[in-house]
């Protein structure tokens, strides 16, 4: 059902990662990401692959759960392999038809996927180790200088934070009403596309009119505690910097400049 | 004879191999016959939902088997199970979609493929069963007051004239009165179609008054199963359950504390009506 999909999903723990003050890895993501497309070739991949399954490793996430999120993605992970060992131009290795297979490309091919799988991967080491809340609050307090040119930084935060918390109660208000029309002989999975499309009305019209009843009764409640958000407004976690903090950003600082100089190298 | 509807060593685990990695239902043998009156209760995420979506198809079990007149209903097709084993989730009025209450109640007869007059005399049944008059069925589902969206809602699974009909928590959140006339339809419906009713309920008061035998869910299985008499006589395990029994029983069982030589089986007010008054005739003690 739709509860079984993970992406972006948190996986509480007490690992050194999950520890970590969500700015440090909010930076290290992206930190992680600039790297991966510096990263030139076979020692810079597998210098990050490594740090990656290291990552991996004392998150104590599995592989397999790694694998359950990657397969939504394995269509476009596919489509961008064939479209470079394809148009890639090149020293022939195959050619049959109008087809011809590079040396070039099949390098390209491999370098995409290996890039696209870790990106991804990567990514989601955020989300599986970080509440959506410590998230939201890490974002909110590095876009923080941004206030000073009236970006309504709070405010932007608060919207995320709420659209975040919402995700899993829809899905399950969707699976809720999914089974109600279900077991009212409502049919999804036979018909050509417009029936389909039209079978999707009676999931619709109730999720959005109860949507529409939680934001005003989430209003409501906001309203009645006197809510206003930005300017004087104290908060309950106050996030601080801790030893580990400064030893992981460390840690991704010199990943970079490692993949940098060995890109000097052309390696 | 087969029972109407049966599982067998019914069992479910939700997100097998995750951290959230949790057995919902347990080992479960259950079955019913045609025209039961069958109550379910159980203390929230004791199982009893994840039990009762098993029975229509809408869950698949772990293992074990769910049987519709003596067939697996995961080896015949299983939608068709569904217009056999109507199913009514907690607030149901929040999945009313149509145009009209007329149109939203024909939504499962039409997903049956029924010709247009067998669907009009099937919805005007329903609406009739459920005390919806014929001047509403033109309306909007949401103009409706919130008992009467939960009625339209009700209708829309009794117009499918199922064999079994379960309801998850038909009267929560609703007036005394909604309540009485929402349990009123629903014995009518059993009385007029020899149906088999399970109905799941936090209101002890409401199942000593309807139901005729009862099922207790604790920690994923069922732990009692009888007539309300015999369970309301564990008064004790129900409430280290978290459970209660109806306040009759309560005042009885205490009474019975104090020393008085009464049968602390009541569960109904009738009963204790009667019990009383053959009492009268001097056998009090005190």
């Amino acid at each position: 059902m739709l509860k079984d999909i993970t992406l972006g999903q948190y996986f509480p723990g007490k690992t050194f990662i999950h520890r970590l003050d969500p700015r440090t890895k909010l930076i290290i993501t992206v930190l992680y990401i600039v790297t991966l497309f510096t990263a030139h070739w076979l020692v810079s991949y597998a210098l990050v692959l490594a740090f990656l399954l290291m990552c991996l490793r004392v998150a104590k996430i599995p592989l397999v759960t790694i694998g359950k999120s990657l397969k939504p993605l394995v269509i476009i992970i596919i489509l961008t392999a064939v479209l470079n060992m394809f148009y890639t131009p090149g020293e022939e290795l195959v050619s049959f038809w109008r087809i011809t297979i590079t040396k070039e490309g099949v390098f390209n091919a491999v370098k995409m996927v290996l890039r696209i799988t870790m990106l991804i991967t990567g990514t989601f080491m955020l989300t599986y180790t970080t509440s959506p809340i410590m998230l939201t609050d890490g974002l909110e307090m590095l876009l923080n200088p941004l206030k000073k040119i009236k970006v309504p930084v709070h405010e932007l935060a608060m919207m995320m934070s709420i659209a975040l918390r919402f995700i899993p109660t829809l899905i399950e208000e969707t699976d809720k009403i999914i089974s109600a029309q279900k077991a009212r002989g409502a049919d999804f999975e036979s018909g050509n596309i417009m029936q389909r499309a039209k079978a999707l009305i009676p999931i619709l019209v109730p999720l959005f009119i109860s949507s529409f009843r939680r934001a005003d009764e989430l209003a409501v409640a906001m309203e009645c505690r006197c809510y206003h958000g930005g300017e004087g407004r104290t908060r309950m976690r106050i996030l601080k910097f801790s030893a580990n903090d400064w030893i992981a950003l460390g840690i991704g600082v010199a990943l970079l400049v490692t993949v940098i100089v060995l890109k000097v190298f052309g390696l | 004879m087969a029972p109407l509807i049966q599982t067998q060593q019914l069992r479910h685990v939700y997100s097998a191999g995750t951290p959230f990695e949790h057995v919902a239902v347990d080992n479960i043998d259950f079955s019913a016959e045609a025209g039961e009156f069958i109550g379910i209760i159980g203390h929230t995420g004791s199982g009893k939902s994840t039990f009762i979506q098993h029975l229509n198809g809408l869950l698949k079990p772990t293992s074990g088997q769910v049987l519709f007149n003596g067939e697996d209903i995961w080896k015949i097709k299983t939608r068709d199970v569904r217009f056999q084993v109507g199913l009514v989730f907690q607030y149901p009025e929040y999945q009313l979609f149509e145009e009209t209450v007329f149109q939203d109640i024909a939504f499962g007869p039409r997903n049956m493929k029924l010709t247009e007059e067998e669907v009009k005399s099937r919805v005007l049944k329903a609406a009739n069963v459920v005390g919806i008059s014929e001047d509403l069925l033109d309306k909007s589902p949401f103009e409706l007051s919130g008992g009467q969206k939960r009625r339209v809602a009700i209708a829309g699974v009794i117009a499918m004239q199922p064999k079994v009909l379960i309801l998850d928590e038909p009267t929560a959140g609703l007036d005394p009165q909604g309540r009485n006339s929402i349990l009123d339809n629903i014995r009518a419906y059993r009385d007029a179609t020899g149906a088999t009713i399970i109905m799941v309920s936090h209101s002890m008061e409401e199942m000593a008054e309807n139901v005729e035998r009862l099922v207790v869910f604790n920690d994923a299985k069922i732990v009692m199963d009888g007539q309300p008499s015999n369970v309301f006589s564990r008064a004790d395990e129900l409430k280290n359950m978290g459970l209660d029994v109806p306040l009759v029983t309560e005042v009885f069982l205490q009474l019975r504390n104090m020393g008085l030589a009464i049968d602390s089986s009541v569960y109904t007010v009738s009963q204790a009506r009667d019990l009383i008054l053959s009492m009268k005739g001097g056998k009090l003690r005190a």
